[in-house]
C-alpha cells in the first residue's frame, strides 16, 4: 500500500471485493462465555442477575428502564452483570453469558407472532446487523422519502456486506418490504458494485450500481452520487428524509422473519496479519480473542488490534472486547507493521487537500486544532464537513495524526455544546 | 484478565503511503543534479565549491538555530540542504565563501527559523537570500561582471542582461540549443535548461511539486512574453527566449513550487503560477531589474494566504452562521 511511482493524482485505494475473501464463510463455535455492553442512561441498577438461564435469542430486559433490550445470542446462564460511569460520564450496561454447547430457542419471538408494524418489533432485534443505521429510520409519523440499501463495504480489505448480499440475496426482497412496513418508507434502492448486480437486482426494487474508490462508498457520498442530496456531515442524513442501511442488515431481518428467530450471529472479515481477508460467521458477543484462536491468529505484545478496517477502524486494547452488530471487520497488525505517528508540523504540501472527499481544507484545519481553537475550526475551515475517512492521515507525509485531531476536534465540539448552537 | 498481551492501541488509519519529507527532498535534490552537475562542469572547482559551501553552511545553520531554540535536530529531513542546492544554484561561480555563507544564513535563520522553521516560512527561503544578497552587493551576483574571466568556448554574456542594455540584436547571438544546453553565462544551476526540464518533468510526473503551480508560471510566462512581442518584435525578445534564460525553469519547478509559500487548491495554484509568470516578464521588460523572476515569486508568495482562500465548497457547503 505504497504512493504509486507516478503521483499525480488523488490515491486510488479499490474496496475488495468476494474474490479477495472468498466465497465460503467460515462458522466459528460458539464460544464458552459471551459479552454484551451497551451505553445506557445513568444511574439503574441492573434487574438480572447471576445464574439466571437464557435461552437462545430470548429478549432480556436487564435494567429497570424496560427500553433497553439485549437479545442473549446463546444458550446458557447470566454470569457477571454491572453497570458503570467511567470517567468521560458514560455509563455501560455489561453482562456476560456462560453458554451451553447445544442451543435451544427461545419460542416468544415466534409465539408472539411479531410483526414489521409491531410497536416492539425493534426490541426484538437488538442483535440485528446494522440495527444503529436502522433505529432512527422507523419514523412512523413522519417518514422519510427514500432508504438507500448499500451492498458496499465501508472500509478496505472488507466483504462482509458484499458477502452477505451475494449468499443471502434470497432474502432481500422480504427484507425490504418488512423494511418498507416498518419505517413507512415507500422508496427502496439498492446500490452496489458491478459483481453484484444480479443479487442486488432480486431486491425487486430500483438497482444502480456503482464502482467506487475509497471512500466513494461511505453512506454520505452514495447519497450524494445517487440521490444528488447532501447535508453538513455532523448532521444525520435524516435531517433530509433519506436513510442508508446495510444490504445485511436488510438481509439478517428478512431471513429472521422468514425463520421466525430473531438474528444472533453477523457475518465479519477477519485480517490477518498477512492482510488477508476470511469471512466468518460469529455469535454477536464473541469475544475477538475467540475469533483469532479459532482461525489460529497469534498475537503478541506490540501489535495492533483493530475493530473495524484499516482506515477507519476502532482500536481495542483487549481480545475480550466482543463482536458487536455493527463490527464489520477485525484486523491485527503486526507491530512490525505498525506507523507510528509523528510530532511534526505540517509543511503545506496540500496532498491531504487533494485526497479529502469533503473538499475540507486540511492544511489549514489541523493548524488550528493542534492550537486547541475547535470553533474557529468548525467555522472557518469546515471541520464538521468532514466524513472520518481516514485519507489525511493516510497520505501525510509528515505523518501528522490529522484524523486523529479532527475526532478530538469533534468530540470537544460536542462536549461544549457548540453543535447543538450552531444547529440551532 | 487471562491474557495480559498488551497491544498497541492507536486512531484509525491503520495504513499509510510511505511518503516521507525525506524522501521527497530527495528526490527534488536528485532532480536539481542534472542541471548542477553541468554547472560544475562547466565552471569546474569554484562551482563545486560554492555548491558544497552553500549545502553545508544551510545544514549547520539549521543545527545552530535547532540548538538555539531547543528544537528537534531537523537536518535529518533534507530540507536544509535542499535549501542549500537551491541557493547555490542561482549563484554564479565565482561568489566569494563569505557570501555563500552569509546567504545560507539569511535562507535558514531569517527566512524560516524565525518564522518557526519548517512549514511556517511565508517566503521561499532561497529566494530571501538572493534577493537580500542582489539588493545589498550587485556586483557579486552580476553575471557578466563575476564570470568575466571565463573563456569557456561561448558567448560569455548573460543573455539577460544582453536583451536590457543592447536590446534584441544582442540575443541573437543565443541559439535555442545554446539556451537548452547553458551555453551561456550564467548561475551555476539555473543555465542548463535542458537538465532543468528533465528534473521538473519528473518532479511533476512523481507528485513531487504541483504540476499546476509549474504549468502555470511557465505558462505565464510565455503568454505575457508572446503579447510583448507580439506588440513590438524590435523592442521585446520572444516567449522562447523568455522561457530558457534567467532563473524561468528553476523558478518554475524549484523555487515557486516550495511547499510552504505557495497554494494547495487547484484555482489558487493556477493564479499563483500564472501571477508569478506575468510579473517575471513585466519586470524583465519594463521593470528596473535584469531578472524579474525572483521578485516575481516573493511577490506571490506573500499573496499566497490570500489566493489560497478561494476553495471549493466542503460537503454539507460548510458553516452557516448569522
Amino acid at each position: 500500500m505504497k504512493k504509486p511511482f507516478f503521483g499525480l493524482t488523488r490515491p486510488k485505494l479499490a474496496y475488495s471485493g468476494i474474490d479477495d475473501t472468498g466465497p465460503d464463510i467460515q462458522e466459528i463455535p460458539v464460544p464458552e462465555r459471551i459479552f454484551f455492553s451497551r451505553q445506557i442512561k445513568k444511574g439503574e441498577g441492573p434487574t438480572i442477575s447471576r445464574g439466571q438461564e437464557v435461552r437462545t435469542g430470548q429478549r432480556l430486559r436487564p435494567l429497570e428502564d424496560m427500553r433497553v433490550c439485549v437479545t442473549a445470542t446463546a444458550t446458557g446462564v447470566i454470569g457477571d452483570v454491572s453497570v458503570e460511569t467511567d470517567y468521560s460520564g458514560r455509563t455501560t450496561l455489561s453482562m456476560s453469558i456462560e453458554t451451553e454447547p447445544k442451543d435451544r430457542w427461545d419460542p416468544e419471538f415466534e409465539q408472539a407472532g411479531i410483526s414489521a408494524q409491531s410497536e416492539d418489533v425493534l426490541s426484538y432485534l437488538s442483535a440485528l446487523p446494522g440495527i444503529s443505521d436502522l433505529i432512527p429510520l422507523v419514523r412512523r409519523e413522519n417518514p422519510l422519502d427514500t432508504i438507500l440499501v448499500s451492498g458496499f463495504d465501508r472500509d478496505l480489505l472488507t466483504a462482509t456486506n458484499q458477502l452477505s448480499l451475494k449468499t443471502g440475496a434470497g432474502n432481500l426482497a422480504r427484507g425490504i418490504e418488512i423494511m418498507k412496513q416498518m419505517t413507512g418508507v415507500n422508496r427502496v434502492m439498492v446500490a452496489a458494485p458491478p459483481s453484484l448486480a444480479s443479487e442486488a437486482e432480486r431486491g425487486g426494487v430500483e438497482v444502480r450500481i456503482q464502482n467506487p474508490l475509497y471512500p466513494g462508498a461511505d453512506p454520505r457520498l452514495l447519497v450524494r452520487s445517487i440521490l444528488g442530496t447532501t447535508v453538513l456531515p455532523s448532521r444525520p442524513l435524516t435531517d433530509v428524509n433519506v436513510g442508508v442501511v446495510s444490504a445485511e442488515g436488510v438481509i439478517a431481518m428478512g431471513r429472521a422473519f422468514q425463520d421466525q428467530r430473531p438474528p444472533v450471529s453477523k457475518l465479519l472479515t477477519v485480517i490477518g496479519k498477512d492482510n488477508r481477508p476470511v469471512a466468518v460467521r460469529a455469535r454477536i458477543g464473541t469475544p475477538v480473542g475467540h475469533l483469532l484462536n479459532t482461525l489460529h491468529i497469534e498475537v503478541s505484545g506490540g501489535d495492533r488490534l483493530v475493530l473495524g478496517g484499516p482506515m477507519a477502524g476502532k482500536g481495542i486494547y483487549s481480545v475480550d472486547v466482543p463482536v458487536g452488530p455493527d463490527t464489520d471487520a477485525v484486523m491485527v497488525q503486526d507491530k512490525d507493521h505498525v506507523i507510528p505517528p509523528s510530532s511534526e508540523p505540517c509543511i503545506n504540501c496540500g496532498e491531504c487537500v487533494r485526497a479529502c472527499p469533503a473538499r475540507v481544507p486540511v492544511n489549514m484545519l489541523i493548524r488550528l486544532l493542534e492550537n486547541g481553537l475547535f470553533e474557529e475550526a468548525a467555522q472557518q475551515y469546515d471541520l464538521l464537513s468532514c466524513i472520518e475517512c481516514g485519507l489525511c492521515s493516510y497520505v501525510c507525509m509528515m505523518r501528522i495524526p490529522i484524523f486523529h485531531y479532527i475526532m478530538l476536534g469533534k468530540h470537544e465540539l460536542a462536549l461544549s455544546g457548540y453543535l447543538e448552537e450552531s444547529h440551532g | 484478565m487471562d491474557n495480559p498481551t498488551l497491544f498497541v492501541s492507536s486512531h484509525a488509519p491503520y495504513w499509510h503511503n510511505g511518503t516521507r519529507l525525506s524522501v521527497k527532498n530527495c528526490h527534488i535534490m536528485i532532480a536539481a543534479l542534472p542541471a548542477v552537475i553541468m554547472g560544475i562542469y562547466q565552471y569546474g572547482a569554484p562551482a563545486l565549491g560554492v555548491v558544497a559551501l552553500s549545502v553545508a553552511a544551510a545544514m549547520i545553520w539549521e543545527f545552530l538555530m535547532n540548538l538555539v531554540l531547543r528544537r528537534p535536530v531537523s537536518i535529518g529531513d533534507g530540507s536544509a540542504a535542499l535549501t542549500g542546492l537551491i541557493f547555490a544554484m542561482l549563484l554564479p561561480a565565482t561568489t566569494p565563501w563569505w557570501t555563500v555563507v552569509l546567504g545560507a544564513f539569511l535562507a535558514i535563520v531569517v527566512a524560516k527559523q524565525i518564522y518557526g522553521g519548517i512549514g511556517c516560512n511565508p517566503l521561499n527561503p532561497a529566494l530571501v537570500a538572493i534577493a537580500i544578497i542582489f539588493l545589498s552587493w550587485q556586483g557579486i551576483v552580476d553575471f557578466d561582471e563575476a564570470l568575466a574571466d571565463y573563456d569557456l568556448g561561448f558567448v560569455m554574456a548573460y543573455p539577460l542582461t544582453a536583451l536590457k542594455y543592447f536590446g534584441t540584436s544582442a540575443i541573437s547571438d543565443f541559439s535555442a540549443a545554446d539556451l537548452l544546453m547553458g551555453r551561456h553565462a550564467g548561475a551555476i544551476g539555473a543555465t542548463f535548461a535542458l537538465g532543468l526540464l528533465a528534473g521538473g518533468i519528473y518532479l511533476m510526473l512523481r507528485g513531487m511539486i504541483r504540476w499546476e503551480i509549474s504549468l502555470s508560471f511557465l505558462a505565464g510566462v510565455f503568454v505575457t512574453a508572446l503579447l510583448f512581442y507580439l506588440a513590438d518584435s524590435q523592442k521585446y525578445a520572444g516567449p522562447l527566449f523568455h522561457l530558457l534564460t534567467g532563473y524561468t525553469l528553476i523558478g518554475a519547478f524549484f523555487l515557486a513550487t516550495e511547499d510552504s509559500s505557495s497554494p494547495v487548491n487547484f484555482i489558487p495554484m493556477l493564479i499563483y503560477g500564472a501571477c508569478a509568470g506575468i510579473l517575471t516578464v513585466l519586470i524583465r521588460n519594463i521593470g528596473a531589474f535584469v531578472d524579474g523572476t525572483v521578485f516575481a515569486i516573493l511577490m506571490m508568495n506573500v499573496a499566497n494566504p490570500l489566493i489560497d482562500k478561494i476553495r471549493p465548497k466542503a460537503l454539507g457547503g460548510g458553516m452557516k452562521h448569522a
